[in-house]
């Protein structure tokens, strides 16, 4: 058997195992299965590092990089065509998928750039209530997706020169501030709903209205959450491809330079605060879009959904899944979303569970569990 | 062999203090097209002091810098670098986690498109551009060394000592500097390859036209063979300045190095 037939073997399987997985984790109820089902993932990872498996596979992968995008597509194709009739695990899904176009927002600014964000649950707020206030608008609600990142974006043109000026804890400490500004302000706010919040309307796309399940026949009847989660994965895809396309450009070493090293950037004629600028930008107009379709697909939103903890559980997945990577990004946001909901019995103690897997990570994973590899400008090319 | 006079760097009284000390005291200084000056002094004479406020780093407390014929002296980093300097630190500083192209590419930065849409949308324009500045890097490593020109794609923080240090010396040269600056390049090195690394210099300097440089060194023979002049700065004044030769044999610099009879 040739390399590459045996690398695209590998590929198709392993989409198929992630998929039956997935399948497997969101369909049992039973706490004891779902606890061993995890036992069982993290056990055949840890031997397949172990035996040397892993890191074979992660050739093939880079090897084959198309085929491994579309066979992850498909692998999440088939999760939630299995999930067509069932409104929670298709709700659970598009949520995962919005937590990861966030969370690519973020990577832009500290996993690329190095600029600390502590607010990104504000900039996802922003998103959501933008929706929430044009929703009943003629403004079309494409476009209101569109708006709401760019008025992340804008409304984060606040704190430009904070992060400009500042670095380290001390950023980190303006967008704590800003995050609970942002609720503050969103409670007291009285056109906004106050602490009672707003409804939003759902999303309609050319008189195909998002919130009616789709009827094919007699004893089918597909759940409406089928249609965010089709948008969520365009959006997904469009965010991957944008993600990439920056990665692997002079931009993204730009932003790796400033990151790195900030002193020897200026001196080969980077442009620190332009850099910082356009990265932050850009990760708050994607927490921004993000937040605006989450918002349609819940109906209603609070100021209580944007609090720093939520903040916090956006850095996290940053942080778990790996600075700048985006499988790991998508790998963390299932973990940090989908446990809660699944071990209903760890629901109160999450954030003393995330805390401590934060802490193990840093301390023995610092890299995160997919950490980003070197830059690969054209996939397959090495000069 | 006009050209060759042309003056390229001028400091008059620059002048840099941090809190009440001097770190650099009018120092005066001139260099001039394709020249070699080796800047030598006790530690914490000025050396390095200078080159941070020649590159932006510093802003000077008095006095000028003029490099072809623009006054440069409150530039920031990035219009230095523009404008023709480029240098290397005296503690590497290299990003690790990126790859060998990676960083020298860096030091490409005037000669990239850096457009937003251009970097997103014209992907095909932009391979290009990183094919054809990979096959420039490639070049320029393969003077220094064959072997690293093949492994352009490794990350920078498991080569040795002196790879790094020439990649850090190809990064300031890729983009045809008319002022290479360059601190300490001996530093964690031993004397073979402190010398293999000057001849490669060298050799490089012979290929861009008009090429000058600036180098801090405390190893004397590297100082001896490729310099044209030395400055030597002590206490942030200069204390002397000429031939290698007679540099050495000034009793002034005696004192300062050895501390007086």
């Amino acid at each position: 058997m040739t390399q590459s037939l045996k690398d695209k073997l590998v590929i198709i399987l392993l989409a198929a195992v992630i998929a039956a997985f997935s399948i497997t984790f969101i369909a049992i109820e039973e706490q004891v299965e779902i606890f061993a089902l995890l036992v069982f993932a993290a056990a055949l990872v840890l031997g397949g590092a172990k035996l040397g498996i892993t890191a074979s596979i992660a050739q093939s992968l880079a090897r084959n990089e198309r085929l491994m995008n579309f066979a992850f597509i498909a692998a999440t194709i088939a999760v939630v065509f299995w999930f067509r009739e069932d409104h929670f695990p298709l709700l659970m899904i598009a949520t995962v998928l919005l937590y990861v176009i966030a969370c690519c927002g973020l990577n832009i600014q500290f996993g690329f750039t190095g600029v600390v964000n502590f607010a990104g649950a504000a900039f996802f707020g922003v998103g959501c209530y933008t929706a929430a206030v044009l929703g009943g608008t003629s403004v079309p609600l494409l476009l209101v997706i569109v708006l709401g990142g760019v008025i992340a974006a804008i409304v984060g043109s606040v704190l430009i020169i904070p992060v400009l000026r500042t670095r380290g804890h001390y950023a980190a400490v303006v967008t704590i501030a800003f995050g609970l500004l942002f609720r503050t302000f969103l409670e007291v706010n009285d056109t906004l709903g106050g602490p009672q919040g707003l409804g939003v309307s759902g999303m309609n796309l050319f008189g195909w209205d998002f919130n009616n399940n789709i009827e094919i026949s007699e004893n089918l009847e597909i759940s409406f959450y089928m249609n965010y989660v089709v948008l969520a994965l365009i959006m997904v895809i469009l965010t991957f491809v944008l993600m990439r396309r920056i990665e692997r450009s002079w931009i993204g070493l730009n932003f790796d330079a400033v990151r790195l090293d900030e002193t020897a950037a200026a001196c080969f004629g980077i442009d620190i605060k332009r850099w910082k600028i356009v990265a932050f930008t850009l990760g708050n107009f994607l927490a921004g879009t993000a937040g605006a379709l989450y918002a349609m697909m819940l109906g209603f939103i609070a100021p209580s959904n944007f609090a720093f903890s939520d903040s916090l559980i956006l850095v996290s997945i940053v942080l778990l899944g790996g600075m700048g990577s985006l499988w790991g990004t998508i790998l963390a946001a299932g973990l940090v979303v989908l446990l809660p909901e699944k071990l209903q019995v760890i629901q109160e103690y999450r954030f003393l569970i995330y805390a401590v897997v934060m802490i193990l990570i840093l301390l023995f994973r610092p890299q995160g569990i997919l950490p980003r590899g070197l830059r690969a400008y054209i996939p397959g090319w090495r000069g | 062999m006009a050209q060759q006079q042309e003056t390229v760097l001028t400091f008059r009284g620059l002048t840099r203090r941090f809190g009440g000390v001097i770190a650099l005291n009018k120092f005066d200084m001139e260099l001039t097209n394709g020249q070699i000056v080796g800047l030598i002094g006790p530690n914490g004479s000025g050396k390095t002091t200078s080159f941070n406020v020649l590159t932006g780093i510093y802003e000077a407390n008095g006095g000028s810098i003029e490099f072809l014929g623009q006054d440069i002296t409150s530039w920031p980093a990035q219009k230095v670098y523009e404008a023709g300097v480029a240098r290397t630190f005296q503690r590497s500083r290299l990003c690790l986690e990126l790859s060998i192209f990676d960083n020298i590419m860096i030091g490409n930065h005037k000669r990239l498109n850096h457009g937003l849409l251009f970097n997103i949308f014209q992907r095909k324009a932009l391979r290009e551009q990183i094919r054809e500045n990979h096959e420039e890097a490639r070049k320029l490593l393969k003077i220094f060394d064959p072997a690293l020109a093949d492994k352009m794609f490794d990350p920078v923080g498991s080569l040795r000592m002196i790879d790094r240090r020439r990649i850090e010396i190809c990064r300031a040269l890729i983009s045809h500097p008319r002022l290479l600056l360059l601190d300490e390049p001996s530093a964690g090195m031993t004397h073979e390859e402190t010398r293999e690394l000057m001849d490669d210099i060298l050799e490089v300097r012979e290929m861009i036209d008009g090429l000058s440089i600036i180098l801090v060194e405390h190893e004397m023979g590297m100082i001896e063979r490729v310099t044209d002049k030395c400055i030597v700065l002590n206490f942030g004044q200069k204390i002397c300045e000429g031939a290698y030769r007679d540099v050495a044999s000034d009793k002034l610099v005696q004192e300062a190095y050895l501390g007086g009879e």
